[in-house]
């Protein structure tokens, strides 16, 4: 499996990295061997096998719709980069 | 004192022949005169930990201990500490001060556990040999006095390093395809990896949620039997524990082996095992016949596919769970963002490592359109089929044997340069994970004066019949009693 200059460069977009143009070719080299170990999956007869998602098939639990948690902005923003007036900040995104 | 299991330091606290003060400087001051050599810790609390020994000491002078009053430990750096630095190997979390605790850190604290602070590990616990830190590598104390820089293993290769040069009696750890067993067999320590939703990953940095699973690491079964009794249980915090009855791991380390059934898998015993480590695997085996075991051969046909469906499977669960880095938050921030797109883009190619990236963006092709039932259904459907292996063969057998990982420590930057021979590093280890029951290593011999983990896998839910198994070995062997020169 080959994996092209173009299927990276749109990978890192989608995975919000930058990928500066010296590191491509590491890249297509590396993914292409990680995606060469992965097709021995395509060997595998799986017809009629269910996918499997939790070992023991738990299922999400549910909890009754009452408030538990408190309020600890406070504390959470205080290890954020940037925050005003209990805001999150960003570059300008709208001018 | 430090070279003293937490049962025996609990009994000397107990005792009172040594304070929880006492015992946390001797362990402080190991670790400051002894891990420049292995770079096991990526943050030390010293303060901390004296207070907690203080507090610790008033617990049992007003009759309040637990086994753990003031036994020293650390915690692996992927497990939350409220207001002690948790960075997971990473520069994205290089000044992360957690506002609140992992529930395996509360667990700790409120059996009166002494933290000496957070080993170090693979970034984001991604690694099997401790390189891919941002702290820096560790270094196997095996090995060291021949002038060898070997691997500790890893993810948990901190954790492991840390207990078998003796800097802390015990340490928490993480295995998510084999990060508390291989590093444990690569430095002869006793490591085991409960069965899935047993313990609470509440807290525990996520790296692939389905197969991520918090253990235990001690050099004697008895203390992982002690470890887990603290660690084990229902938690409502984390969606996928199971609400399960936690027995007294201890209570049942003493049963007799007699009539244990025990089955090597013939897929792991293949030509391609080298023949120095079969000797010291089937060695092992005969230790257990000895005691009254009996051994049959049985199949995991598709284990051999363990390895690829775990390539798919934890890469893209990791690119999920990583792309809440993203500089806003918390965490790393790069410098002078010029738009959104940019403070997210160079953040990210900034704040993660090499090995990191690589996995968010196979895992993020991986669950791409028009890729996600090539990859992601079809590793989910493989999965099924290797745990139906392992269903099998536990009607016929009670537990597996086979070697934790195909070789001793390797040196130090012999596996960087291709990640795929890294990852076949786990070839032993991962199929237990995406099956989702509990595994453990155990010392079971050296090669070459490097020590050699015997795996011993159980049914779900087994651990007490694991610990029980590695117990009574470690009653007629003294593997995990040596001690690296």
């Amino acid at each position: 499996m080959t994996i092209s200059r173009k299927d990276i460069e749109k990978v890192a977009v989608l995975a919000r990295i930058r990928v500066d143009e010296e590191q491509v070719s590491a890249l297509e080299k590396d993914l292409g061997n990680i995606l060469d170990l992965v097709d021995q999956l395509s060997a595998a007869d799986t017809d009629s096998v269910e996918p499997m998602a939790h070992p023991l098939n738990a299922v999400q639990r549910l909890r009754a719709d009452e408030v538990t948690e408190t309020d600890q902005r406070a504390s959470f923003q205080a290890i954020a980069p940037a925050t005003e007036n209990g805001l999150y900040l960003v570059p300008r995104v709208i001018e | 004192m430090h070279n003293k299991s937490v049962a025996e330091l609990s009994r000397d606290l107990e005792s009172g022949k040594v304070s929880s003060v006492e015992l946390t400087r001797e362990f402080l001051d190991r670790i400051k005169q002894e891990d420049g050599k292995y770079n096991s810790f990526i943050t030390v609390t010293e303060e901390q930990a004296l207070a907690e020994a203080r507090a610790a000491d008033e617990q049992r002078a007003a009759g309040n201990a637990t086994i753990w009053t003031g036994v020293p430990f650390a915690h692996k750096d992927i497990f939350c500490t409220n207001g002690v630095r948790t960075t997971c190997g990473s520069k994205m979390l290089e000044n992360f001060i957690p506002p609140y605790d992992a529930t395996v850190t509360d667990n700790f604290r409120k059996a009166g556990a002494v933290s000496l602070g957070k080993t170090n590990m693979d970034e984001f616990a991604m690694g099997s040999s401790n390189e891919s830190s941002h702290f820096g590598a560790v270094t196997n104390p095996w090995g060291l006095s021949k002038g060898e820089k070997r691997v500790p293993g890893g993810s948990s290769g901190g954790s492991a390093a840390a207990v078998a040069a003796r800097l802390v009696p015990a340490a928490t750890a993480t295995d998510t395809g084999g990060s508390i067993r291989q590093p444990a067999a690569l430095c002869g320590v006793t490591g085991l990896k409960p069965t899935y939703g047993r313990v609470s990953r509440y807290g525990m940095i996520a790296f692939a949620s389905s197969l991520d699973q918090g253990g235990t690491m001690a050099r004697t079964a008895e203390d992982n039997a002690l470890m887990l009794n603290v660690m084990a249980g229902f938690d409502p915090k984390d969606s996928t524990s199971l609400d399960r009855e936690v027995p007294d791991y201890t209570a049942t380390l003493n049963e007799p082996l007699k009539g244990l059934r025990i089955g090597l898998p013939k897929e792991y015993f293949s030509d391609q095992l080298s023949p120095a480590m079969e000797e010291q695997i089937r060695s092992a085996v005969k230790e257990y016949e000895k005691l009254g075991a009996t051994v049959k051969e049985v199949s995991l046909p598709n284990a051999r596919l363990a390895i690829a469906a775990y390539y798919v499977i934890a890469p893209a669960e990791a690119s999920a769970n990583l792309s809440r880095f993203d500089g806003v938050r918390y965490g790393y921030r790069c410098e002078d963002p010029k738009d959104l797109m940019d403070l997210y883009t160079r953040t990210r190619a900034e704040g993660f490592g090499t090995e990191v990236k690589r996995r968010i963006l196979v895992g993020t092709y991986a669950l791409s359109a028009g890729y996600f039932d090539a990859y992601y259904l079809k590793a989910q459907k493989v999965r099924r089929l290797i745990q139906q292996d392992f269903i099998n063969a536990f009607k016929d057998v009670d537990v597996l044997m086979s070697p934790t990982s195909p070789s001793p420590a390797f040196i130090q930057g012999e596996k960087t340069n291709d990640p795929v021979t890294m990852y076949l590093e786990d070839i032993f280890t991962i199929a237990v994970n995406l099956a989702g029951v509990p595994a453990m290593s155990v010392p079971a011999g050296f090669i070459d004066g490097l020590p050699v983990g015997l795996q011993i896998i159980g049914d779900y839910f087994s651990e007490a019949r694991l610990l029980n198994a590695a117990h009574q070995f470690q009653q007629v062997t003294d593997w995990h009693q040596r001690e690296p020169q």
